[in-house]
Formats: structure tokens, C-alpha cells, sequence
């Protein structure tokens, strides 16, 4: 089950791009601002969500068109006719994602009864390094695959504590049955968070442990909750922390402080002290068991943008070893052709080039 | 264009719910044509509702008599009480028919970051109306957001020491709902409200 027949009209610096005759691995290669990675992107929007720049729908129509964006692709089927998706806006209403499989209108909570679109893209290397709060979204969008109720929960928990921050920075002492009220929001959905990140944690390390340990550098993860992750536990340390939170004027404990803690497994190094050339292999394992996990009988679509060139070649025959078995139809970008050498000769390969397409 | 009297008609029916200037200027014109008809009528009925229209002290109703329509219906059920955050949500709820108690409007709900407190609502009043007795339960009708189960939550422990039925509307399957067709966050909550049929 893969792509094919994929359609860009005048989606970002592509006018009327067509790629056709795809297969199991797709290079897209090409000068820096040739439009790959809007290859790319375009293809994640053929899933639920915002795609993998997170931008507003009408930043992505090409300037100057007339309409709005439209992305398209068949999905094969294993011995049945393909189904077609496509998403699209219309220049009246450019936040709109509109969206039609086998040409009926639908929604896009229903692309994902089709396809799995997992990424990787440069903007995520700073994964180890950065702020908690990227970990944390990190994990909340990977635990969607198992759980789709956990963004409303990620959602819900996130107002209640900007409730309770906002009440306990008021000049007014805060009432106390008032915070009972948020709290208890919070106790609801906080543990619901929790419990989610909990488990995607569980399941990916499960995933990882049966990778190799070399030469990939493989992650042990470990879920590091930030607050008690039973009801009762957090009620009672969000009531006990009252006049310290008051004192702060913000919520010191809970699930918005949780951390993904990462180490380099062989060589028991915090993954934030790794070197770059690993960090982006242990990112690179965590993508792949990810895919593996979303996809649940799906299509899986795995998009790795500018993943190669940053490995060594012991790595990169690893990587495209991982990504044979993975069963997912697989969509690279790169600069150069040379890092893809290994596997050139089973895959289609693009040259792309000011928003326009040419099969190699 | 239109003459500035038609400009300013057409600008305040444009704020009204679900209007917008597009199906103002159509409202306007519908007017204008049925100048001889329809509008005498609407004229008469919004000045009368202009002049007779009163909050009730008691509910919080809007309706032309203090009390309400619904407060003074001797064949209500003095036991029950149904409070709800707007008068738009008693309504719906009494369109139904089902609800054979009385009302009582909060005018909003919690929330911090918008600046309403417990004070700016009518939670005095309500503990007032049940403090007089003859209430035997309260029915929280708040909306499924989160301010809305704030606000319920709250209500509930300060109603805790009253003598009475706390219950709350129930979340989950809608009627005539297809189980296939429901975000995973709804069937949870329907799972999670499960009840026993016999």
C-alpha cells in the first residue's frame, strides 16, 4: 500500500507538479529552496493534523494564485482499486482544509482511517538539547497513534492550569473552592496525559529494544512524570502546593513539567550530550519505531528530510536497512544524490528545481 | 448604494447571531419590499418586547413579566431545579419539554482568565432559592466545556451541605448516535458513564 499519481497544484513554489510511477523509496533531490521539503509536506497533509511545518493553511497556497492549494495522491490498495485522497482550500475561505476521498467530501479525522504519516525534519534536531516543552509535544503528537483522545486531554489539562496560574496571581486571595474546581479538572485530565505519555513510552521502548544496538545509536527512553500519575496522588500535592503556587504565582507541579528523559543506550550518555551525528541516529531509530506503531494496518508514509547526509555511511546502510523492513513506502530529501547511492538503484528519484519536478 | 437610513439598519441587523452584513442587506430588502405587510407587525412586536422586557428577580429568565412565565407556572415542580449558565441554554432545554422543574441562570460561567468570579454570577441567589427549602434536587446543566464542568464542580461543593439530589446531565452517546461515528474522547465518556439496563 503506497502513493502514487501524487498531484501538487499550487501548493507553495509548485504551480502543477505531478509525481508518478513512485515506489517503495523516492528521493527528492535538488538545491536548497527548490521546494523537496514542500513535496514533503504536501504529502503529510494527506493525514489528520496540520502537516509538518504546522503552518496556517493560508500561508500555503503559492503566491499569487487565484485558489487555494491542492495536494492529491492514489493509495493503492492490495487488490482492489486505489483510493484517491486529496485536500485542498478554496481562495474564499483559505483556513479551510477541505478534504474528499474517492471523491465524496469527508474530513481530515478520516484520512487517518487510511494512511500514517510519520517525519523526520531538521527542525526536530534540536530535540535533546532544547526546552522540555518540545519533548513534550513531541511525545503528546507521537501518543495520538495510540490514543486519539489524548490531544483533547493535552488540551483540556493545558486551560485548566492557565486557569489555576491565573487565579493564583490574582491580588485576591484565590478561593478555595474555586481551585477544588480546576483542580479537579486538572486530576481528570492531567492523569489522562499522563497515563497516555505513560504508555507510548512503554510501547516505543518496547519498539527500540528489538532494534540493533549498533551501529544505529539506539535510544532507552523513560518517561520522567513531573507529578504524581494516580488521581488521587495529584490532587492532593496540586492542594498542598497552594501557597507555594500562590508565592510563584504559577503551577509548580504536574504533568506540564514532565520529562522524556533519552540516553544513548550502549554508552549510557544523556542524549543531549551526544554528538550530532547521533543524536539525529537516535531521533532517526525513535522515527522508525514510531512508524511502526502508528501504522496499525494502515499505509504508513515515513518522510525523512534532509536525514542522510548527517550520517556516516555505516549508519546511512543501516538506516536504509531499517527502513526495507519497516514496511512503510518511504519519501527522502537531500542536496546530493551520492548519499543515496546504496539504494538508487531500487528507487525513484526526482530532480526538483524552482517548484518543478523532473524524473531522473 | 443604498441611503444612509438603510446603511444604519442594515449595520445593526448585521450584529445580530448568525446575521452578518451579506444576510442583513437581504433581511433589509426583504423588509423594504414587505413594507406594507411583515414590517408594521415586527415593528409592533419589538417595541413591545423593547418595553415589557424584564430579567426575572427569581430565575434569571428573560421574559415580559418579573416573575417569569416559568417561575409563576403552578404546574412546575417546586422539588426540582435545574440550573443552567445562560438563558439561551433554558430555553433549549425547555424547548424539550421534558424538565418539569424550575430554572435558574447563572448569566455565564466560571473563568479566571476572562475575569468572572464566583460573585459575578448568581450563586447567592441560587444558595438562597435552596437554603428556603423545598428543594429536594438540583440538576447541573452545564455545558461539556471545560469552564462549564469548572463551574459544576464548583457549584457542587458549595451545594454540599444542603439536604439534597446533586446530579449533572449525563456525557456521552448521543441519541440516534452511530458508535462508529464518535471522536475516541465521547465513546470514552460513554464508557466511562456506563449504567446497567436491568
Amino acid at each position: 500500500m503506497a502513493l502514487d499519481r501524487i498531484s501538487l497544484t499550487d501548493f507553495r513554489n509548485h504551480a502543477a507538479t505531478e509525481l508518478g510511477a513512485t515506489a517503495r523509496f523516492n528521493l527528492l533531490v535538488g538545491d536548497n529552496g527548490a521546494g523537496k521539503t514542500n513535496v514533503l509536506e504536501a504529502l503529510s497533509l494527506l493525514a489528520p493534523g496540520r502537516g509538518l511545518r504546522r503552518a496556517a493553511l493560508s500561508d500555503i497556497a503559492r503566491a499569487g494564485s487565484e485558489r487555494g492549494f491542492g495536494v492529491g495522491a492514489s493509495l493503492a490498495q492490495n487488490d482492489d482499486e486505489p483510493v484517491r485522497l486529496a485536500t485542498y482550500s478554496e481562495s474564499a475561505h483559505p483556513n479551510r482544509r477541505r478534504v474528499r476521498i474517492n471523491g465524496a467530501d469527508s474530513s481530515a479525522a478520516r484520512l487517518g482511517e487510511w494512511i500514517a504519516v510519520t517525519w523526520l525534519t531538521p527542525a526536530m534536531d534540536g530535540l535533546f538539547t532544547g526546552p522540555a516543552g518540545d519533548r513534550r509535544r513531541y511525545m503528546d503528537r507521537l501518543a495520538l497513534a495510540l490514543d486519539p483522545a489524548h490531544a483533547s486531554h493535552a488540551a483540556r489539562y493545558e486551560a485548566a492550569l492557565r486557569e489555576r496560574n491565573r487565579l493564583l496571581s490574582d491580588l485576591r486571595e484565590p478561593e478555595s473552592g474555586w481551585l477544588d474546581a480546576i483542580e479537579a479538572q486538572m486530576v481528570q485530565h492531567g492523569t489522562a496525559l499522563m497515563q497516555g505519555r505513560a504508555r507510548l513510552v512503554e510501547t516505543l521502548a518496547v519498539r527500540l529494544a528489538e532494534m540493533p544496538a549498533e551501529p544505529f545509536a539506539r535510544p532507552a527512553l523513560s518517561y520522567v512524570p513531573a507529578a504524581p500519575d494516580h488521581a488521587d496522588g495529584l490532587s492532593q500535592a496540586l492542594f498542598d502546593n497552594r501557597r507555594r503556587d500562590r508565592a510563584a504565582q504559577r503551577t509548580l507541579e504536574g504533568p506540564h513539567r514532565d520529562e522524556l528523559d533519552v540516553v544513548h543506550a550502549a554508552k549510557r550518555v544523556p542524549a543531549a550530550h551526544s554528538s550530532t551525528g547521533e543524536q539525529k541516529a537516535m531521533l532517526v531509530a525513535m522515527t522508525l519505531a514510531h512508524a511502526g506503531l502508528a501504522a496499525q494496518g494502515r499505509a504508513s508514509l515515513l518522510l525523512l528530510d534532509e536525514v542522510a547526509a548527517h550520517l556516516d555511511p555505516v549508519r546511512r546502510a543501516a538506516l536504509f536497512e531499517q527502513l526495507r523492513g519497516s514496511g512503510a513506502q518511504v519519501w527522502m530529501t537531500g542536496t546530493e544524490l551520492a548519499p543515496f547511492s546504496a539504494i538508487a538503484g531500487e528507487a525513484a528519484v526526482w530532480r526538483v528545481s524552482a517548484g518543478a519536478v523532473e524524473r531522473d | 448604494m443604498a441611503s444612509q437610513e438603510i446603511e444604519t439598519l442594515a449595520a445593526a441587523l448585521a450584529r445580530l447571531p448568525g446575521l452578518g452584513p451579506r444576510s442583513a442587506r437581504r433581511a433589509v430588502l426583504w423588509l423594504v419590499k414587505r413594507r406594507e405587510s411583515a414590517l408594521p407587525a415586527l415593528l409592533e412586536a419589538l417595541a413591545t418586547v423593547g418595553e415589557a422586557l424584564v430579567e426575572c428577580d427569581t430565575c434569571g429568565n428573560v421574559d415580559t413579566t418579573n416573575p417569569c412565565g416559568i417561575c409563576r407556572d403552578p404546574r412546575r415542580d417546586l422539588k426540582s431545579l435545574c440550573v443552567v449558565e445562560d438563558v439561551a441554554d433554558l430555553w433549549a432545554l425547555d424547548r424539550a419539554k421534558l424538565f418539569t422543574g424550575k430554572y435558574h441562570v447563572l448569566g455565564g460561567k466560571l473563568s479566571a482568565l476572562d475575569g468572572v468570579r464566583p460573585e459575578d454570577l448568581n450563586i447567592a441567589q441560587l444558595l438562597a432559592r435552596v437554603e428556603a427549602g423545598g428543594v429536594d434536587e438540583v440538576v447541573l446543566a452545564m455545558n461539556a466545556t471545560l469552564e462549564g464542568q469548572t463551574t459544576a464542580h464548583y457549584l457542587a461543593e458549595r451545594l454540599e451541605e444542603f439536604p439534597l439530589r446533586i446530579t449533572q446531565l449525563a456525557h456521552g452517546l448521543p441519541v440516534g448516535g452511530e458508535l462508529d461515528y464518535l471522536d475516541e474522547g465521547t465513546l470514552a465518556q460513554a464508557l466511562r458513564a456506563r449504567r446497567p439496563l436491568v
